[in-house]
């Protein structure tokens, strides 16, 4: 094929991209290190003095750090595990099977934000449905209130909202793998439990690591859902980074602290999330 | 055991289908409630529990000086950007997607997989880390608070996943054909155009799907980018939220806004069935 060619299909996309991006990465980090903020906006240079508050005089930021890490891992693993039940459940043919397919992907295209002002109302302390339904059995638990429960909140609508992709993600997995494994389960006569664990699970090991890792890089981002659900409270009890960065950055408009604060949180972010990468890599593709 | 199976598997759909649907279910509801079946207790069933009237609805047309929501402007601005910026994003996607599949490009130890990662790991990056230098930058040209400046930032939510579904899917569009064409005589332009995009329309379809899921239900841009000359449809719902929160019209604008996005599931589905979203994940 021709040579020259291929810069114009690919130069157009590459250039636009790096063009809208390449500036605000550098500026991050050299915000970073200056100590804008609201008294005084401009970029003076400071040090590293941002990243040393950070990282001995800040616990609040790694506090919402390892919520976060709680909140994506779990809801993750839910979705993954449920997601996974529902694309095994409507892969072969059940009834309604492409009405459920539908119903199962139509959460993930509603907007999270607009769902989650439902779903406040709905977890409402006096006037919502599920306490009018669960003060059958005397109790009333505060979902929007308590630090404890309010973290279980914020999981059951990510799980609501975000299982489908897992879903769409694993179904079309599913579907696309070759017919000859499960043929010859089936002349072995292997029950359905044995024809999941030995054929199902393991040649969708791959499919599977795709669908966890990127689920994941969105699991980390999880920010409106809890602004709009708790806004971070009771106290700080469902504070994720990106939202205590926000607060930081752009209510109290300490600039140059929170550039360091998302400086820091990238690098961490795409350090860990290429160690699960080759953990789960190895962990599932044992062979 | 197999009946068991069995019973156990309708048992867990119905469970979930219960949980996927309550929540719209309880905002058509309450879309027809007043104050009173509001205020007064949790009631669920029209004409039963409470009596169903369309004030909820009818604030949605209103204009806001006679006590209206007015979210059909923030629709139209939702229904523009999301447009623009998954159109330019295929176009750009699509065209960088094509070379990434089907030439080789080489930088020192750059390589074309390198340079597809590199597209589709912008979809690492927090928006927060971008959302500060935006704001900023934005600011500094005066976009802050319009709609370019949004789907310039949009693109780049969006150019990620065209080309992390274009790629995949040029890659089982045979080769043969642009090679055949080209032997016919047309320049590669003519080849891409006239042989091979005719041949990827179900990819751009699922590529196009999925900008628009993604443009549509972004929320934090929209939120830190914009504050009163453009809103759109998320930011201005939660807006009525954090008011006084007339529930009714809460509901009813929530519905109308993710009504457009359930005949996108119907043609997602649709594409998933024939198994033309198979390759983007491996």
């Amino acid at each position: 094929m021709n040579f020259k060619h291929k810069y114009f299909f690919l130069f157009p996309g590459l250039f636009v991209l790096i063009g809208i991006l390449i500036f605000p990465i550098i500026f991050v980090v050299r915000l970073s290190l200056s100590g804008w903020n609201s008294y005084n906006p401009g970029l003076d240079y400071i040090g590293l003095e941002n990243y040393i508050r950070l990282f001995t005089d800040d616990p609040r930021f790694w506090e919402s750090f390892f919520r976060l890490s709680f909140l994506s891992v779990t809801t993750v693993i839910l979705q993954y595990v449920i997601g996974f039940a529902l694309a095994h459940m409507v892969w072969k043919d059940i009834k309604f099977k492409r009405f459920f397919r539908v119903l199962f992907l139509v959460p993930m295209m509603t907007t999270p934000v607009i769902m989650t002002v439902i779903w406040r109302t709905f977890f409402h302390e006096s006037l919502g449905p599920v306490n009018d339904l669960l003060s059958v059995f005397g109790v009333a638990p505060k979902w929007l209130t308590d630090p404890v429960i309010a973290k279980f909140t914020v999981i059951i609508v990510e799980v609501w909202q975000w299982t489908p992709f897992m879903f769409l993600l694993l179904l079309a997995g599913l579907l696309s793998l070759p017919k000859e494994p499960f043929l010859a389960a089936a002349i072995d006569g292997a029950s359905p439990v044995r024809k999941f664990i030995y054929v199902t699970f393991p040649l969708m090991a791959p499919i599977s690591i795709g669908a966890i890792i990127i689920r994941l890089i969105e699991a980390s981002k999880i920010m409106d859902t809890v602004y709009v659900l708790t806004s971070g409270g009771p106290g700080t009890s469902t504070e994720t980074s990106s939202f205590y960065i926000f607060i930081k950055g752009l209510r109290e408009f300490q600039m140059g602290y929170a550039a360091s604060m998302s400086f820091t949180y990238l690098i961490i972010m795409i350090i860990s999330l290429t160690i699960i990468a080759k953990v789960l890599t190895k962990v599932l593709l044992k062979d | 055991m197999n009946k068991l199976y069995i019973f156990l598997k309708y048992f867990f759909i119905v469970v979930w289908t219960v949980f996927v649907v309550a929540p719209f279910l309880w905002a058509l509801t309450t879309s027809f409630k007043d104050f009173q079946s509001v205020n007064g207790g949790v009631t669920y069933i029209p004409w039963v529990d409470f009596e169903p009237n369309l004030e909820g609805w009818k604030v949605l047309i209103k204009s806001p000086a006679k006590g209206g929501v007015d979210i059909i402007e923030p629709y139209f601005n939702s229904l523009f950007v999301t447009c623009t910026a998954s159109l330019i994003s295929i176009i750009l996607g699509t065209l960088s997607a094509y070379a990434l599949s089907r030439y080789t490009f080489k930088a020192g130890f750059v390589k074309n997989n390198d340079i597809t990662f590199f597209f589709i790991s912008q979809r690492i990056m927090p928006p927060i880390v971008l959302s500060i230098p935006f704001f900023l930058f934005l600011s500094s040209i005066n976009l802050l608070d319009s709609l370019t400046g949004l789907i310039v930032v949009y693109i780049v939510l969006l150019m990620p996943i065209a080309v992390w579904i274009m790629v995949d899917f040029f890659n089982k569009v045979p080769r043969e054909i642009d090679e055949t064409a080209l032997i016919d005589g047309c320049n590669p332009y003519q080849a891409f155009l006239k042989v091979v995009l005719p041949n990827s329309i179900p990819g751009l379809i699922v590529a196009g799907m999925f900008c628009i899921i993604f443009g549509w239900i972004d929320f934090f841009f929209a939120f830190i980018l914009t504050f009163t000359e453009v809103q759109l449809l998320p930011v201005k719902i939660v807006a009525l939220n954090s008011s006084v929160t007339p529930w009714w019209s809460l509901s009813a604008s929530a519905l109308v806004s993710v009504a457009p996005l359930i005949i996108v599931a119907f043609i997602v589905e649709r594409y998933l069935s024939k198994g033309n979203l198979s390759g983007a994940i491996k």
